[in-house]
């Protein structure tokens, strides 16, 4: 009996702990979940008395914000399509095509991946970028930003495809089917799952990145979400708080949504290219 | 239908050569059955065949056709794959249908068609289903119903029945065989189950490390093995191999062996002209027969294990201390409580005799 | 058709051509590039911007310049300051807190579990500048949701931003980047057989002793994989800028947010560059180092 108690308080006693370490890890994000919803916010915690949606109003009526949130989605679809469409195929052709060197190359891909960091390569990117004429776009950013996330991602996608048997489109082709139908009919489907998270991946990356499009642009209206809500603030250099809490959530939603639809279908483990 | 000829076939995968100088033909109507241990070249040999790799020397014609370097698709083949390769993301219905698809049919005549072979595969009412819902046994017939969809000149079985219980396996089985003397297909069927080959093929072809070392009907090969690898390969048990020392005096042959008494043979022919030396001498175990002591043609040993099978009995005697043993199958009516000292009697025309490199050593006759 | 393939090699080659093109114009071109520039003294505006001159090791030797080296807003203060950012918030407090977390969600009852995970998590993936303003927020003198539960229980407040910069980027790191060594260990922990922590139940096992002799042996492999990638991360992570741009005085000023200064305030491109040249190479000796670990234990390696 005893021995049942203790047990039972031993288990109690780590369930308090973990709910603490979560609770505490809450904690910085407790502001951010009640001032948007307060028209009088500052950056002291209050509960919205009374609970209000101006601030997302004074956002909605806002274009050069709700510009920003679309020059975010132009740039992370972009480089989110491109990255799926490159690193597809790539993977396809490292894993079924026979290719010398092809073990090494992704070996190199992913070396020169690491090595190359943003911190480390943003003096040539920017002098690329500026020598090719397209400083200042969404192309630049998206071309930087596929370059960039490429290689992990063709890591993640070669390892999925190269888990797949080759007799699904061996047996397509002795079927009748031309390599392209084999691709397309049989390989792509079940390769599906494993483009959803380099998609899912390679969005939350550009979405929620600052340095890059810090660096290349220079125009407002070019100006993404991350970079756009730093002008959010007054003639004095103060944060005007109740639009940034607004601003901030609804740019969150989509990575929120994103979440919930992973975890939802796969069950939430890695997109976080662990490989990498 | 059509006939599939390969001529002096080699396969290597970089400095492994996994089939070496291939020379055989598969007639029209035929099926035949690659059979060998594992990683003798069965699998390589069928894929050559579907043109999935390609040869590093030599030829393969289907029909009148040199196909060596043309593509699986054209090349008129079905296949049934060793792991099934069900589509994880079609029906069934669009699993089977799927050869007929890319022949471009409109749906529903290629739909129709699927249920057709569904049903006579009794699948019919599954498919609906994605693969992932359905049994081991129900997938091996979907992969099986979209092979044999289309019409095709040659039909290729790797190990399809491997991953089935007992049971359907039989029932398998009886369905090939009886889609071979129905339709008349030409298959090629591969396994390393020998008594699956005695029951499909018209010819089975025996493998071993990229060889083949004898091509010939079933029974041809259960009669007269080639080599005592076929020997020891087909039959269940195994053919006994016994180790004997051979002298040919006043024109007899005389076998020398622990535990074996056995009257002197006539020589056969091709022994006439060299010295003997050392044989093996094979009998099976279903030609082995508990012996009076004292009988003229016996092998007498220690009883080492008793297997009651049913109906029959194996019966495992060692002949000296140590390794050398012998099997026999005898019927559970006729065995009596077996202990200590055991004798085997034989017919000395169910005697095999094969040469120091292993070849048969032919009787007269043959 | 010569041999048979999937994919002619002519097709692959054709596939693997707009990756090849994207990575090689992103990836290894600014490679080579960052270290040709290193040794100009290219700079934004001016004279220099066109027309570059060859410089040698000047940038180096700058970099270098031993009288200066550890005084903040150097190469060498950031570099020292770069170390322990990765020490204590890397390797002592993302590892230890994710094996933490990832241990105690093996036990706790599924709710509590499922809430603790959404929060690490979420601070992992929210955008880097919303996350910022959160902490900006979070640790506010006047109204912050910290000083306000230290003056709830009778703490002394703290300008922390002012005060503590570096600890602040440290436990910000921390909290930022717990989520992927939990999720790693977590998932090491699941592939364990529960039987093997089954039998040391019936032996009367404390949690403690089934940490230490159970599952922490049997994940070392997953641990030395995490390490060597959180190092990596932290060693370029720029989000520390979103909070004190580097400040004050240099305080937090860690290698990415220097390059950064150097190249695009002090718009000294060469110099820059040549702190560029400078992380890659430490980041090649990760690099290598993790690829020489997982091949050394690619047969039932996990990660
Ligand atoms: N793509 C390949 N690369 C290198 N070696 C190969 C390749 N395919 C087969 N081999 C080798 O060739 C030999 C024959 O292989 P194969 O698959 O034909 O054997 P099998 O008779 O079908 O065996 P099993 O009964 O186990 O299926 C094996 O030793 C195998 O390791
Ligand atoms: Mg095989």
């Amino acid at each position: 009996m005893t021995d049942h108690l203790r047990q039972f308080l031993g288990r109690a006693g780590f369930a308090f702990f973990t709910a603490l370490i979560g609770a505490i890890f809450a904690l910085p994000l407790v502001w951010f979940l009640f001032a948007p919803f307060n028209s009088r916010a500052e950056l002291g915690l209050a509960i919205p008395e009374p609970f209000s949606l101006s601030n997302f109003r004074q956002v909605l009526e806002n274009s050069f914000a709700i510009r920003a949130l679309g020059n975010s989605l132009i740039q992370s679809v972009g480089g989110t399509l491109l990255v799926a469409l490159a690193a597809t195929l790539a993977s396809y052709a490292l894993s079924r095509s026979p290719l010398p060197g092809k073990r090494a190359v992704t070996y190199v891909l992913l070396l020169f991946s690491s090595v190359v960091s943003g911190s480390a390569a943003m003096v040539p990117i920017f002098l690329m970028i500026t020598r090719a004429g397209i400083i200042d776009t969404h192309l630049s950013v998206i071309l930087v930003f596929a370059g960039g996330l490429l290689p992990t991602a063709m890591f993640i996608l070669r390892d999925f495809i190269d888990g797949i048997p080759r007799s699904y489109e061996e047996s397509a082709m002795v079927a009748g089917a031309s390599p392209v139908q084999a691709f397309f009919d049989v390989a792509l489907p079940v390769i599906r799952p494993g483009v959803v998270v380099v998609v899912v991946w390679a969005f939350v990356n550009i979405w929620g990145s600052f340095l890059i499009p810090f660096i290349l642009l220079r125009s407002a209206e070019k100006m993404p979400a991350s970079v756009a809500i730093y002008s959010f603030y007054s003639e004095a250099g103060t944060p005007i708080v109740t639009l940034l809490a607004a601003y901030a959530l609804l740019y969150s939603l989509p990575v929120v949504l994103l979440y919930l639809f992973v975890s939802w279908k796969f069950g939430f483990r890695f997109f976080g290219g662990i490989k990498a | 239908m059509a006939s599939v000829k390969f001529e002096n076939v080699t396969k290597r995968f970089g400095g492994f050569t996994a089939t070496e100088g291939l020379d055989f033909e598969v007639g029209d109507g035929e099926f035949v059955c690659l059979l060998g241990p594992s990683g003798c070249g069965k699998t390589t040999t069928l894929r050559m065949m579907a043109g999935l790799e390609t040869p590093s020397e030599g030829k393969v014609w289907i029909g009148e056709r040199d196909v060596t370097r043309v593509h699986p698709k054209d090349r008129g083949i079905s296949m049934v794959f060793q792991d099934y390769a069900l589509y994880p993301h079609m029906a069934l219905a669009d699993n089977i249908a799927y050869p007929l698809k890319v022949r471009g049919q409109p749906r529903p005549e290629r739909h129709a068609e699927a249920q057709r072979v569904a049903d006579v595969l009794q699948i019919g009412h599954l498919l609906d289903r994605m693969p992932a819902q359905i049994s081991g046994g129900q997938q091996q017939r979907t992969s099986l119903a979209r092979a044999l969809v289309t019409p095709s000149d040659v039909y290729l079985f790797d190990e399809p029945l491997s991953n089935l219980d007992a049971k359907l396996r039989l029932d398998a089985r009886g369905f090939l065989n009886h889609l071979q003397r129905d339709m008349g297909i030409t298959a090629v069927y591969v396994t390393h189950d020998q008594a699956e080959a005695m029951a499909l093929a018209t010819r089975i072809a025996v493998m071993d490390r990229g060889r083949i070392v004898q091509y010939a009907p079933p029974l041809e090969i259960y009669r007269r093995p080639a080599t005592t690898f076929v020997a020891n390969f087909v039959g269940n048990p195994p053919m006994n191999l016994i180790e004997a020392e051979a002298r040919i005096e006043g024109g007899q042959l005389h076998l020398q062996a622990p535990g074996l008494h056995l009257a002197p043979l006539p020589v056969p022919a091709a022994l006439a002209t060299r010295a003997p030396g050392r044989l093996t001498l094979g009998v099976r175990p279903e030609h082995l027969a508990l012996a009076a002591p004292g009988a003229a043609n016996r092998i007498e040993g220690r009883l080492f294990a008793n297997e009651n099978m049913g109906p029959e009995t194996l019966v495992t005697v060692t002949r000296t201390e140590g390794e050398a043993r012998l099997t026999a199958r005898i019927f559970t009516d006729e065995a009596p409580r077996l202990s200590g000292a055991v004798a085997f009697g034989f017919e000395a025309r169910h005697l095999h005799l094969f040469d120091a490199e292993g070849l048969r050593v032919p009787g007269d006759g043959e | 058709m010569k041999r048979f393939s999937l994919l002619s090699p002519r097709a692959g080659a054709a596939f693997i051509t707009p990756a090849g093109l994207l990575v090689g114009a992103f990836v290894i071109v600014p490679f080579f590039w960052v270290i040709y520039v290193s040794f100009t003294n290219r700079t934004l505006l001016g004279r220099t911007a066109l027309n570059p001159e060859f410089v040698g090791l000047a940038n180096y030797l700058e970099l270098f310049s031993p009288h200066r080296f550890l005084d903040p807003g150097q190469f060498g203060f950031s570099l020292v300051l770069t170390i322990q950012f990765v020490l204590f918030s890397a390797l002592l407090g993302q590892a230890a807190l994710g094996m933490a977390l990832a241990w105690l969600l093996q036990q706790v009852p599924k709710p509590v579990k499922a809430m603790t995970e959404t929060v690490v998590i979420g601070a992992w993936i929210l955008p880097e500048v919303v996350i910022g303003f959160a902490w900006f927020a979070f640790l506010d003198y006047d109204g912050g949701t910290l000083n306000g539960m230290l003056d709830a229980v009778g703490l002394p407040r703290g300008d922390w931003l002012l005060d503590y910069p570096f600890w602040v980027i440290v436990v910000f790191n921390t909290w930022r980047g717990t989520a992927f060594s939990m999720m790693l260990f977590n998932s090491a922990f699941a592939s364990i057989p529960p039987s093997y922590f089954q039998a040391a139940d019936v032996a009367g096992a404390s949690s403690w002793q089934k940490f230490r002799d159970i599952g922490l042996p049997l994940i070392r492999g997953h641990v030395v994989t995490d390490l060597i990638l959180i190092t990596m991360w932290t060693f370029n992570v720029f989000t520390p800028f979103l909070l004190t741009k580097g400040g004050p005085g240099n305080q937090t000023e860690v290698l990415s947010i220097y390059t950064y200064r150097v190249a695009f305030r002090d718009f000294d491109f060469g110099k820059g560059a040549a702190v560029g040249v400078v992380v890659m190479l430490i980041n090649l000796a990760f690099a290598l180092f993790y690829l020489w670990v997982a091949r050394k234990r690619t047969p039932g390696g996990a990660a």
